[in-house]
């Protein structure tokens, strides 16, 4: 089994020795959940119940809106205290609307969709509903709703289903973790999805720092000769769709395409274990492996929370924090997102709670680029960062477009490596986020303009028709018909 | 200017690397093939390589202050130490102190700070200082001497030696002519290079370095050293060294089999003059290189023909520093086409073709 080689990347520290001998431990259950409603990319949920009702564990509070969104549901039984505007754990500190519910310790379920007796011949929209049911989002921290990914598969011919096991980012060890201790689960997930989406074949990547994921992955799979487990490289960003499947197969995604058109749907392990329990007994997602570590943690461990519980009761459980910490962050030290504070709810996209401190974080002032190349020569696009970076220091964003920087991964790699300590990735964020902008204030502004030429055509037409009429009257009476010219097009409005 | 200069978004963590660390790790590199040339050349040298780095490091601190700037963390950085390091090794060894001062105005001043300090610069300082000097003062600047070590007999005591660096006097009697020089001279007196190369030291003592150069030039051998161990550092990559390093000598072979009378052979040119200082560690200067492997062995590949045609072909017996600021000019255009492949694109930006198998 051939791999192939992805360019760039770097091997950062990956510390995940200080979590990954930690086997999954239930959190005990919080006093209070705050269940967010937008937990996912795309529409927030709508609000199904009210303060003062009674909810069962798995039941749908929120609904999900719009073809991307996706539901919410209590992750235990219990009253609804409020509904109210709680921290969101966004580096912006914003405040976001919260389901806040208070546990009555009776675990009493919900009356849960029926599962699919035979999933793996089942109609596949049987299982998207399922799945969309149970408000699964992409768990590797994207938080994308999962049955969107599962519609790929009815417009093209799809070859593989790619599980993400490479869990390329430091700290984080709950894939790992997953994968060690639930490969059945992970794989009947990965089968499920494949039938979902008409793939033939399952290619499970897990870099080669896993080794007991490996084995066991490898061992469960062993009964299923459509699934294959691989190790691949450690190699920052592994993970990326993109490398992923190019390290897999040596097929480069297109520019502006997406790997399901070059035949591969990436999904990530943790994703296919909660779809194995949606599919299988008709399981909502309401919780989820969390790793929390850093060494401003006590005792790093990987913690099976509820959604909803705040990230503080987690800490709790690992002894607490050893001094104050330089960096809250949620998800790993290379894409994660710092947090405002503590007080924030776990959400689905939680994969990882770090306390980080001064000398993990290794913070320094910027200095000026000294022209390097390093950026260049580990940018896994083939980007050239410093250049984008001069252009976007001078507000020249069309610069940095034209050298690519939408196609930018924001995978932290050049920023990680450079002597300067330049913060790169910021630089392009910032342009991604203005290019953007520009960019619908376009669209809206062509549409503006669709529908002004759409008005006057209708102003035409009807001119044109009166025109006639008024002709077809005067050749009865012998005057010439007035010329009528259509009004100048009115201003386009904003 | 929106974005701040504290992190405010990922990563959260840093590689070790640092500006500091690699210009420290350079200096490293340059401490062998200095300490053998200091010891080589005796006091005069001495003298005039602390003048040299301390100007350097008095001019950056200078040009931080005229323009209202913070003295650290950028005269930490290690660069103008790192600047005035380089040129005092490519220095005729007693030069006198006025040399060292005043490249240090060309090369900190004119040189960089003058574009805007490290890395705005489109030329190596350390270069154009070196290229000034030889223009301004072609006598100082060609006024080699043979080898004398450190307290041996017949070598210049600490006193003399502060006339010599101090007073610009040479003794009658130390001059020596360089390797390149002497062939240039011959061949100007209608030698053949044949004649010249029977007066030179043996090729095993132009390695080592006992020979008569630039205060840290000589010694091919410990000069690579410090190359390899840049490499194995991984500060630089092989390939200016070995695109430069390879060309001239080449070009030179190629020459010599066509008219050895003319021109010297291949093992020759490499091994004298700068080409093994500025294969490791004038072309691979970052910020007037450029900044892909292609680039830089295009960059590599042009300073070494170009040394190879100036020490053959122009009025210079020594070609690098000419050579090495020619393509520092072409930097810019040689970034702009050996930008790589973007991912998912071909070569020349185009979507690659839907059927993704390459
Ligand atoms: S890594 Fe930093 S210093 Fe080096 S070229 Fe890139 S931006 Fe410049
Ligand atoms: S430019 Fe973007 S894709 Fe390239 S290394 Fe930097 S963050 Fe990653």
């Amino acid at each position: 089994m051939k791999l192939f080689a992805i360019r760039g990347g770097i091997h950062p520290e990956y510390r995940k020795e200080l979590a990954s001998d930690k086997a999954i431990t239930a959190l005990p259950m919080p006093q209070r959940l705050r269940i967010l409603l937008h937990q996912h990319i795309g529409a927030p949920a709508r609000l199904l119940v009210a303060a003062g009702e009674r909810v069962l564990k798995g039941q749908m509070i929120a609904q999900g809106q719009g073809p991307v969104s996706a539901p919410a549901h209590a992750p235990t039984s219990g009253y609804i205290e409020s509904v109210s505007e709680v921290t969101a754990p966004h580096a912006s500190g914003l405040a976001q609307t919260a389901v806040v519910l208070v546990p009555d310790g009776k675990e009493e379920w919900a009356p849960l969709p029926t599962p699919l007796a035979d999933p793996l011949t089942a109609e596949p929209q049987l299982i998207r509903d399922l799945v969309a049911q149970a408000g699964i989002v992409g768990m590797g921290g994207a938080a994308f709703p999962s049955v969107v990914k599962l519609h790929l598969g009815t417009q093209r011919k799809l070859e593989m289903l790619v599980l993400n096991g490479a869990e390329c980012e430091p700290y984080l060890t709950c894939d790992d973790r997953v994968m060690r201790e639930h490969p059945d689960e992970v794989i009947d997930g990965a089968r499920i999805m494949a039938h979902a989406l008409g793939a033939p074949l399952v290619i499970i990547g897990i870099e080669d720092n896993k080794p007991e994921a490996l084995e066991a992955m490898t061992r469960e799979a062993a009964a299923f000769p459509e699934v294959q487990v691989r190790p691949v490289p450690v190699q920052y960003p592994m993970g990326s769709e993109r490398h992923l499947v190019q390290a897999l197969t040596g097929r480069e995604t297109p520019a502006a395409k997406l790997t399901a058109d070059i035949g591969a749907v990436v999904h990530n392990v943790a994703t296919a274990q909660a779809i194995h329990h949606a599919v299988r007994f008709g399981r909502p997602l309401i919780e989820r492996v969390v790793t929390v570590s850093g060494r401003a943690v006590r005792e790093p461990r990987n913690i099976l929370a509820p959604i909803g519980a705040p990230v503080t009761a987690l800490i709790d459980f690992c002894g607490g924090l050893v001094g104050v910490p330089a960096r809250l962050v949620q998800g790993g030290p290379m894409m994660g997102q710092p947090l405002p504070s503590l007080d924030v709810p776990v959400i689905k996209g939680t994969s990882g709670i770090l306390a980080l401190n001064a000398e993990e974080t290794g913070e320094a002032e910027a200095g000026p680029c000294i022209r390097c190349g390093t950026c260049v020569a580990i940018c896994p696009c083939g980007l050239v960062p410093l250049e984008m970076a001069a252009f976007i220091r001078t507000d020249n964003l069309d610069g940095a477009n034209n050298l690519g920087v939408t196609e930018c991964l924001s995978c932290g790699s050049c920023s990680w490596a450079c002597p300067s300590h330049i913060p790169l990735v910021q630089y392009f964020n910032y342009a991604k986020g203005m290019l953007k902008t520009k960019e619908r204030d376009r669209t809206k502004h062509e549409r503006t303009k669709t529908l002004t030429e759409a008005h006057r055509d209708r102003l035409e037409r009807a001119a044109a028709a009166k025109a006639a009429a008024a002709a077809a009257k005067a050749t009865t009476k012998g005057t010439p018909p007035a010329a009528r010219q259509p009004r100048a097009e009115e201003p386009a409005e904003a | 200017m929106m974005i701040e200069t504290a992190t405010t978004s990922a990563p959260y963590t840093h590689s070790a690397a640092s500006v500091q660390k690699t210009m420290t790790t350079v200096i490293l590199a340059l401490v062998p093939a200095t300490a053998f040339n200091l010891y080589l050349f005796g006091w005069p040298a001495v003298f005039l390589f602390a003048v040299t780095v301390g100007a350097c490091a008095a001019m950056e601190g200078l040009a931080l202050l005229i323009s209202g700037r913070r003295l650290m963390p950028t005269l930490g950085d290690g660069s103008a130490v790192l600047t005035g390091w380089l040129l005092a090794m490519t220095l005729p060894p007693w030069a006198p102190w006025w040399t060292g001062l005043l490249g240090a105005v060309f090369a900190i001043l004119l040189g960089k700070q003058i574009f805007g300090g490290l890395g705005q610069n489109l030329f190596n300082p350390a270069m154009v200082a070196r290229v000034a000097l030889l223009v301004s003062f072609p006598v100082a600047m060609t006024s080699w001497v043979a080898p004398h070590p450190l307290f041996w007999t017949g070598t210049p005591g600490f006193l003399e030696a502060l006339a010599i660096t101090f007073g610009g006097q040479i003794p009658d009697g130390y001059s020596a002519a360089t390797a390149l020089g002497l062939v240039k001279t011959g061949l100007s007196m209608g030698q053949t290079v044949s004649q010249s190369v029977g007066q030179l030291p043996d090729l095993m003592d132009m390695g080592l370095g006992l020979r008569a150069g630039s205060l840290g030039e000589t010694s091919a051998l410990l000069i690579l050293a410090g190359g390899l161990f840049l490499i194995w550092k991984k500060v630089i990559t092989w390939h200016v060294p070995a695109a430069m390093l390879g060309t001239l000598f080449v070009a030179a072979t190629l020459g010599h089999l066509a008219n050895p009378e003319r021109f010297t052979d291949g093992t020759f040119q490499i091994l004298s003059g700068a080409a093994f200082l500025g294969a490791f560690f004038i072309a691979t200067d970052y910020v007037t290189s450029p900044v892909s492997k292609t680039g830089q062995l295009i960059f590599g590949f042009g300073v070494g023909l170009l040394t190879w045609i100036i020490r053959s072909f122009a009025g210079y017996p020594e070609g690098v520093a000419f050579a090495v600021l020619l393509m520092n000019s072409l930097t810019p255009i040689i970034d702009q086409y050996t930008r790589p492949r973007r991912f998912g694109r071909t070569r020349r930006g185009e979507p690659l073709a839907p059927q993704g198998d390459k």
